[in-house]
């Protein structure tokens, strides 16, 4: 049987939302407080989900070492710590937590190769999260066949 | 449809070894879950069925034939027991958090009568939980 698994992690990054597309005033319009010249920062809570058949020799959909150690090469290091709108992905993009969550997914699908990256979720604050798929389903419609019972 | 989940904890050991791997690669697989003393953890259980609102009582399903279908399904067999040693599931399968969704998956899905499982959850801790919704 088909299980997701989602682990989460945190980092701590701070970022200004500014637009150039936007004049001073339009961006203090649109943005709020978060477009503040010296930024703010956010404790951000990070869900990676991956999904596959537990293989049957370890139990597991992929070893969650081999996940974590992922993630302390590959997005801890560039991430925990940082100033998201120094970051090339965030050179000419908006660093909301939308497209921070677009990155995250893109980073894991593309690199890491043992288990299918299904999505990612990020909590900004406790009051709002963020959740991207790659433009697939966030997640399965009912099965039909349970349904149906 | 609406979609009603019914959360329950559990508690429980387990430790991860197979037989068919030599001690070493026991080690290198599963780390510190290796330890054949078995550790434990507080699991928290996320039943979640599916259907529409049945027009005279308002119900997906009864919240309480729910609380007593997981019990004796599932918490009755698993609460402070040793997954390893007392669960059936788990006499040739390891007792990972993704084996062990699928076990309270199979579990539950023939047992809700009238209602539709739609999702089984399982944390293991905080930052760990595994989803399986019966998909082949």
């Amino acid at each position: 049987m088909k299980a997701y698994l989602t682990r989460r992690y945190k980092f701590s990054a701070s970022h200004r939302l500014h637009s150039p597309e936007f004049s001073e005033q339009e961006n203090r319009r649109m943005y709020g407080k978060c477009n503040n010249p010296h930024g703010h920062g956010h404790n951000y809570k990070i869900e990676v989900t991956v999904s596959g058949e537990p293989v049957a020799d370890t139990g597991m959909i992929c070893n969650l070492a081999d996940l974590d150690g992922f993630v302390d090469r590959e997005i801890m290091p560039q991430f925990q710590f940082s100033n998201l709108n120094q970051l090339d992905a965030f050179r000419d993009v908006v660093p909301t937590t939308e497209n921070l969550s677009r990155e995250l997914f893109h980073l894991f699908r593309d690199k890491f190769r043992l288990a299918k990256v299904e999505k990612i979720r990020i909590e900004e604050t406790m009051m709002n999260s963020f959740e991207y798929a790659g433009g697939g389903q966030l997640r399965p419609v009912p099965n039909q066949e349970v349904y149906d019972r | 449809m609406v979609y009603l989940t019914r959360r329950a904890e559990f508690s429980a050991s387990h430790f991860y070894h197979n037989p068919k791997l030599s001690p070493e690669e026991n080690r290198r697989v599963f780390g510190k879950c290796n330890n054949p003393h078995g550790h434990g953890h507080n699991y928290t259980l996320e039943v979640t069925v599916a259907g529409e609102v049945d027009a005279r009582s308002g119900f997906v399903i009864d919240l309480k034939d729910l609380k007593e279908i997981m019990a004796r399904e599932v918490l009755d067999g698993m609460d402070h027991r040793h997954l390893n040693e007392e669960v059936p599931e788990f006499s040739d399968r390891i007792p990972t958090t993704e084996n062990l969704a699928i076990a309270i998956w199979n579990r539950l899905v023939d047992k809700l009568r009238g209602a539709k499982l739609y999702r089984v959850r399982v944390y293991e801790t905080d930052d760990l939980f595994v989803d399986v919704y019966g998909e082949a």
